[in-house]
This record gives structure tokens, sequence and C-alpha cells, in this order.
């Protein structure tokens, strides 16, 4: 599916019509998030798991990013009727954590920690080299799905900072150009490849990707 | 109200009775003692968040909020000295740098926790550079508006929204300098389903980040709720059932 069309009809789709009577909500009859939908049953047994309490939120919102690959507005909704949760307070915790994502995520994506001994060597300078590089503010996805630039507090990997996270692989004592050749690399390599990343668009992508 | 042990304890050399389930803000009120606040109100749960209570206490390594910490047997506590003053006062500037106050164009003008507390706490300049961020604006609700750029983080209208009014609209989003309040998804306040506009969270922010709208500089004075008996009240109506 090409990731343009997959935009309109993939869960980020939050049309406010479809949404109007949210107290009436049952755990399975919410707007995109009903048992014809697969993806949504194992957010629904994370819930079940945990008595559809308020406890159970983080492993709910895990279950929704596993399925989906990010958490939209409708699963807000969804998981604020079923457990009886304030829609800001789910948002205020989807952006405490800087795992959630509130929209797909790129096929690849790096991540520039800025945690504390990584910011002491320099991270917030090397943040903003990749991210003028790259034109994209940290946090963006381009507009092609490429890539995401993230950052995250300490990534673990504290002695051989500054950390930067490219696809899972942790390049220590980064610098900026040779990540910024790195990225231009995975570029490239997509190009040569072009039918192996079109079927990867979301929202299937959500399911093969995390 | 009764229950739980009763402590004596040392205020400002000051020999208190206490209950141990109360906090040393508590106690010092009930002695007439004053300790500044600002994210502390009564009828509220306190949250300890803006540190502007600290307090010493003999023995500890460093100052705790007044407004969170139980007083203990024989506790010996200091409210008032040059290193607490001085430590409120940079707590104060930190948050004066981190927002936009700039109180000649501010609707509350003259009727500010804030304002008031730089006052009493001798802020006449910021030793800390300010950021000058570019918050937004919030203009969406019929009858009030957000503010952020004055906005301290105090959760007060967080809590009353969720505690009294049982609305919860608003809560925190992100961390750090990015941290900002917002109504249900960080839609607009106009649109936010869950907000039954009564004005709750204007009347309790402590500056003008909540507002009255058709308010120019200076106009607005904050009503002064009484929490307590809110919920009295609605206890009350609750066992009457
Ligand atoms: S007006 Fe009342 S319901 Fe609306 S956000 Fe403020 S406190 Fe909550
Ligand atoms: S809007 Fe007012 S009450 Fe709410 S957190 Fe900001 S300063 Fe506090
Ligand atoms: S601070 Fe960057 S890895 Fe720990
Ligand atoms: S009043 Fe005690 S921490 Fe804010």
């Amino acid at each position: 599916m090409p990731p343009a069309a997959s935009a309109s009809s993939g869960p980020a789709d939050t049309d406010q019509a479809a949404t109007p009577n949210i107290p009436q909500c049952t755990p399975s009859n919410t707007p995109k998030h009903d048992a014809s939908d697969k993806r949504w049953r194992p957010v629904e047994a994370a819930m079940r798991r945990n008595g559809y309490r308020p406890g159970g939120l983080i492993e709910a919102l895990h279950a929704v990013q596993r399925s989906y690959g990010y958490i939209d507005d409708a699963s807000m909704r969804a998981l604020g009727a079923t457990m009886q949760l304030p829609l800001s307070k789910i948002y205020g915790v989807v952006t405490f954590y800087h795992f959630f994502h509130l929209k797909p995520k790129g096929r690849h994506t790096c991540v520039v920690c800025l945690g504390t001994a990584c910011y002491i060597k320099g991270a917030d300078r090397l943040l903003q080299a990749i991210s003028r590089e790259q034109q994209m503010q940290p946090g963006e996805t381009s507009a092609d799905g490429r890539l995401s630039l993230l950052t995250a507090r300490c990534v673990g990997s504290c002695g051989q900072a500054p950390a930067v996270v490219i696809d899972d692989l942790v390049q220590g004592q980064a610098e900026g150009s040779a990540i910024n050749r790195q990225l231009a690399r995975l570029n490239g390599r997509e190009e040569e490849r072009p039918a192996a990343t079109a079927t990867k668009g979301p929202p299937a992508a959500g399911e093969a990707r995390t | 109200m009764s229950g739980g042990r009763v402590i004596t304890l040392q205020i400002d050399g000051r020999d208190c009775g206490a209950r141990e389930e109360q906090t040393i803000l508590e106690v010092a009120r009930e002695n007439g003692i004053y300790i500044p606040t600002l994210c502390h109100l009564n009828g509220l749960h306190p949250v300890g968040g803006c540190r502007i209570c600290l307090v010493e206490i003999a023995g500890a390594p460093r100052p705790l909020p007044a407004c969170v910490t139980h007083p203990v047997e024989g506790m010996q506590v200091t409210t008032d000295n040059p290193e607490l003053r001085r430590q409120r006062r940079l707590i104060l500037e930190l948050m004066l740098a981190e927002g936009n106050h700039i109180c000649a164009v501010c609707v509350v003008n003259g009727h500010c926790e804030l304002q008031e507390l730089a006052l009493q706490l001798g802020v006449d300049h910021l030793e800390v550079p300010a950021l000058y961020p570019s918050r937004e604006v919030d203009a969406s609700h019929p009858r009030f508006g957000l503010d952020r750029n004055r906005c301290v983080l105090c959760t007060r209208c967080v809590r009353v929204c969720g505690e009294i009014e049982g609305a919860h609209t608003w809560d925190v989003m992100g961390r750090g300098l990015q941290a900002m309040v917002i109504s249900d998804l960080n839609q607009p306040w106009g649109e936010a389903e869950s907000c039954t506009g009564c004005g709750k969270c204007v009347q309790v922010c402590p500056t003008g980040a909540l507002f009255e709208k058709g308010k120019s500089a200076g106009e607005m004075v904050k009503r002064h709720l009484h929490l307590p008996l809110l919920t009295a009240m609605r206890r009350e109506e609750e066992a009457g059932e």
C-alpha cells in the first residue's frame, strides 16, 4: 500500500463526527477499535489483564504502539473510555515517555541521546548538526516517511558518549559529519531496492517494525 | 477531625502540637507562622512542585518542602533565615526566567501571587538569563483564555479540575522546558469535551495564565474559592443520599 493512501486510512483517522458519544463506549465498540480489527485485540487483552484498571495504562499503551507503530488520538480515546481515564492524563503519559510516538515512525530511526553524559559531550551540538543536514526538527519524520529524528534520555551507553542509535544500533563517540554520511548511505541503499521498502508503509509497517 | 498520634515539635523555636498526618505547613499556619507557598492551595492535594515553601529541619541534609513534609516528634524546623531566603529567591528567579512575565501588560497585574512573592522575596531583577520562550496562547474558549507564557506549571488548574470539578480537562504534557498544560488531547480548550466551563481553574491560577476574557491589564481579580468547603459539602450530599 502506498504511504500516501495509508495516511488517511490508518489509525490516524480521527474523524470528529465518528466519535460523538464517548461515555457509551464499551470495551470493544469504539470506532476503528472493535473486534473486527485484529490489531486491537492485544490492546484489549492488555487492558483485561489489568482488570481495565487505570494502573494498566502503560501496558495498554505499549500494546497500542506494538500493534499500530504509534499512538493516535482514536486509540487514546478508546483507552480513556474503556479504562475510565481522562484524555489529558493519557496524553500527558504518552508525551512524558520518549518511547511512545504520536505519529507513525519513519522506516529508519536516528535517536540522539540527550542524557547527562552525552549532553556533557556535546549532544546538543551533535543534534543541531544532524537536524540541520537532514532538514528536520527532533521528533519529526521526513515527508517521504524515510527517517525519523528522535531524542532520548540516556540509552544506556554513557561510556561511549555522545551516543546515537541508528536503527537499533548504537554508535558511540558520534560525530555529526559521520552520522550524516551514514544517514545518507541508508538513503542510498533504499533507492537501490525500492521494491523491498515500498510494501513497508504504515499501517502494515507497525506490525513489521515493532 | 481527629485521629493520628499527637506530636510536639519546634518551629522557629516555638513549641507546637501537631497530629502526625498533618504537614509542617499546616502546623505552622495553625500557629500563625508564615511560610511562603505557590503550588499549594488549601483543599487540593499538595504536590510539592514549586519548592517555594522550603524549610530547614535540624539534622536533615537539605531543605525540605513544608507542604508535603510531615512532623516527627522533637523535630526542629526553621522557616526563615538568609540561606532559605536566598534559595527561595533563586527558585522564583528561575521560574520568572523560564516564562515571559511582563507584569505591566498582564491581566492580573497587582493581584498576582507570583508578583506578590517576587516583591516579598526582593526579586527586583534576574541574575539568571531569561529564556524568552515563545509559547502558545489558547483563546478558543468562549469565556476564558490561557496564556502559557505566564504559566509556572504549579498544576493548581489540573488538580482543581480533576479533584473538585471532576472533569480533569487539564494535565501536563512533555517534560523539562517543553512541559506545558494541555486540555484533553492537546486540543483547543474551547473544543475540549470534558470542560464544563465552571471557571474554577481560572480562579485558582496564581498568575495571569488563566484569565477571564474581556479584562485588560490589571483588571482581573481572582475570586477566592473555598475549596475545602466545596469538598465538605459534596461529602455531605453523598452521605445524605
Ligand atoms: S472551566 Fe472548570 S471544567 Fe473547564 S477546565 Fe476549568 S476547572 Fe475544568
Ligand atoms: S495555568 Fe495557572 S494554575 Fe495552571 S499550571 Fe499554569 S500557573 Fe498553574
Ligand atoms: S547519557 Fe547518553 S547514553 Fe547515557
Ligand atoms: S508550596 Fe510547597 S512545594 Fe509548592
